[in-house]
């Protein structure tokens, strides 16, 4: 939030941006003959919320799960807290757009799961558990099952999930597309306060103009064909305005607008 | 509960009632009432002949379906974990299921003779094939976003077999259960009328021979009983094993 320029490309940004938690150089990634990624860069400044924006079948999901070390990358490297990655470590939590949850459990175990496959000991990792499970307001549900859920309620177990094992770094894919508008507004007020409290880095994937606007310290374009980041876009004057006045502030109201210009040419 | 169990005993008493009309007609001479069945079953359960039966029965059966079980379901993991296992060894068990067994039973006699290691392999032959296409294909199916989840979760490969994909299979594998043990049942008796009468078998040729219809369906009555009652606690192991697996999928 240093800044107050919009629009500013990319190899200004990095001079003067905060340290990095995330550094992705040059990376690349085929799947067979179709190009997802071609020698993409991107700083994801640390403490910060950043957005990948951009239409689908830019590899935006690619690029959140070679951060994650899910899949491995052709060429580049990924640098978390300043150290090469191989693949998943526990300095990175991974939020699913499909909640990945597991059915046969019920919310606590889910929620506790990453503590458990670390080996915490049940009574410590359930402590653990219960405490996000409050955080994200599911308090009472511990033992319910996820289909006894709404989605709204699954995404939260599944934040949840992620806060507990207490990761530096989260990766979000369109956490939000699969729930519905009114819990989407809540959503992004919470995780507005989440970035806010919790001092984590955060790597959100969207394809929503207002969502990335809303919610972003940063937000990085993807054009696809070749895929590219086309511009990074820091708004900073209405983010400490208080929430309900950020959709009428004017900034976002410009930027919203700047981003439209610039993807419509993408949108068959 | 209270509802499903009385809708048991309805469809059951509708069965036997029906059973002991067709009987009293007769819709064949050889065919008894419901009764007369139940008649000799008591007689048998009481004079021992049941109990002596069964005790040989059970053995090729009990050993068939556990060897089945073991190895189909150690089989069917191995197959569907491994691409290369299932191009090579999942044509043996299609074949294997879709074999008439009837012809080879034969084969089986000439090179394991009329012994107890003939009928295991009957019973096995019976119910393997389900139990193993059905585990594999439960483990295949494992949906890839759970063991993506798990990945980043940083499971090893031990704990993403053990707390995701076995558990996430574990409704198929059981169902293929069910459809081994009581192919299993099929096959034991198989077994007993063709290789040689011994056990339930034995009384039910052996009565049918001298025209004895009652004690020749009480027979089979008999073991179509004990296979509902092991499917019943089939049913309760995997209730014990996975308990939220019985409440649902998440769907929408
Ligand atoms: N496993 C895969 N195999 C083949 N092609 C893939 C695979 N995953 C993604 N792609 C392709 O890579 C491109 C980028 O995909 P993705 O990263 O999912 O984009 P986004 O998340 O931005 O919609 C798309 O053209 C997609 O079809
Ligand atoms: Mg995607």
């Amino acid at each position: 939030m240093a800044m107050s320029q919009i629009d500013t490309p990319f190899a200004d940004a990095s001079m003067a941006a905060p340290e990095s938690a995330v550094s992705v150089r040059g990376v690349s990634k085929n799947y067979g003959a179709v190009e997802a990624l071609k020698n993409m860069s991107l700083e994801f400044p640390k403490g910060q919320l950043t957005s990948l924006l951009g239409p689908s079948g830019c590899g935006k999901t690619t690029l959140l799960k070679i951060i994650a070390g899910l899949i491995p990358a052709d060429s580049g490297t990924i640098e978390v807290g300043g150290k090469a990655i191989t693949g998943p470590g526990d300095d990175r939590a991974f939020v699913f757009q499909d909640f990945a949850l597991l059915p046969w459990a019920n919310v606590l175990r889910n929620v506790a799961f990453g503590l458990e496959l670390r080996g915490v000991a049940k009574s410590e990792r359930e402590a653990i558990a219960e405490t996000y499970i409050a955080n994200v307001g599911l308090a009472g549900f511990e033992k319910a099952f996820p289909h006894e859920l709404s989605g709204g309620m699954r995404q939260r177990v599944g934040l949840a999930r992620a806060l507990s094992v207490d990761s530096q770094v989260l990766l979000l894919d369109e956490p939000f597309s699969a729930v519905d508008e009114q819990t989407r507004r809540k959503f992004q007020e919470d995780l507005l306060s989440l970035v806010e409290n919790e001092n984590k880095t955060f790597i959100f994937v969207t394809h929503s103009i207002e969502e990335a606007v809303y919610v972003s310290d940063q937000i990085a374009i993807l054009l696809p064909r070749p895929s590219r980041v086309s511009e990074i876009i820091r708004p900073s004057s209405f983010r400490n305005k208080g929430v309900e006045n950020i959709r009428r502030d004017p900034e976002y109201l410009d930027i919203v607008d700047e981003i439209w210009a610039s993807l419509r040419n993408y949108v068959e | 509960m209270h509802r499903s169990l009385l809708l048991k005993l309805l469809s059951a008493a509708l069965v036997f009632g029906a059973w002991e009309i067709a009987g009293r007609i007769p819709i064949s001479y050889a065919f008894p009432t419901f009764l007369e069945s139940m008649t000799a079953l008591a007689r048998m359960t009481f004079d021992g002949t049941l109990l002596q039966a069964y005790a040989e029965t059970l053995k090729p059966l009990v050993l068939g379906v556990a060897i089945s079980a073991l190895i189909g379901i150690g089989f069917g993991l191995w197959i569907g974990l491994s691409a290369r296992s299932e191009w090579f060894f999942s044509p043996i068990f299609i074949v294997m299921q879709a074999a008439p067994l009837a012809a080879l039973i034969p084969l089986l006699v000439m090179a394991y003779g009329i012994g107890l290691t003939s009928k295991v392999f009957v019973v096995c032959i019976m119910a393997m094939p389900v139990i193993v296409l059905n585990t594999a294909s439960a483990v295949r199916n494992t949906p890839a976003s759970l063991k993506e989840m798990g990945q980043s979760f940083l499971a090893n490969n031990h704990q993403i077999l053990l707390k995701i994909v076995i558990p996430a299979a574990s409704p198929v594998i059981f169902s293929g259960l069910r459809l081994g043990v009581s192919a299993g049942f099929i096959g034991a008796i198989l077994a007993e009328l063709k290789i040689t009468p011994t056990g339930v078998g034995d009384i039910i040729s052996y009565s049918r021979s001298i025209a004895d219809y009652p004690s020749m369906y009480a027979a089979i009555f008999s073991i179509i009983l004990l296979a509902v009652v092991f499917l019943n606690l089939l049913e309760k192991l995997e209730d014990f094993l996975f308990e939220g697996n019985n409440r649902g999928y998440v769907s929408d």
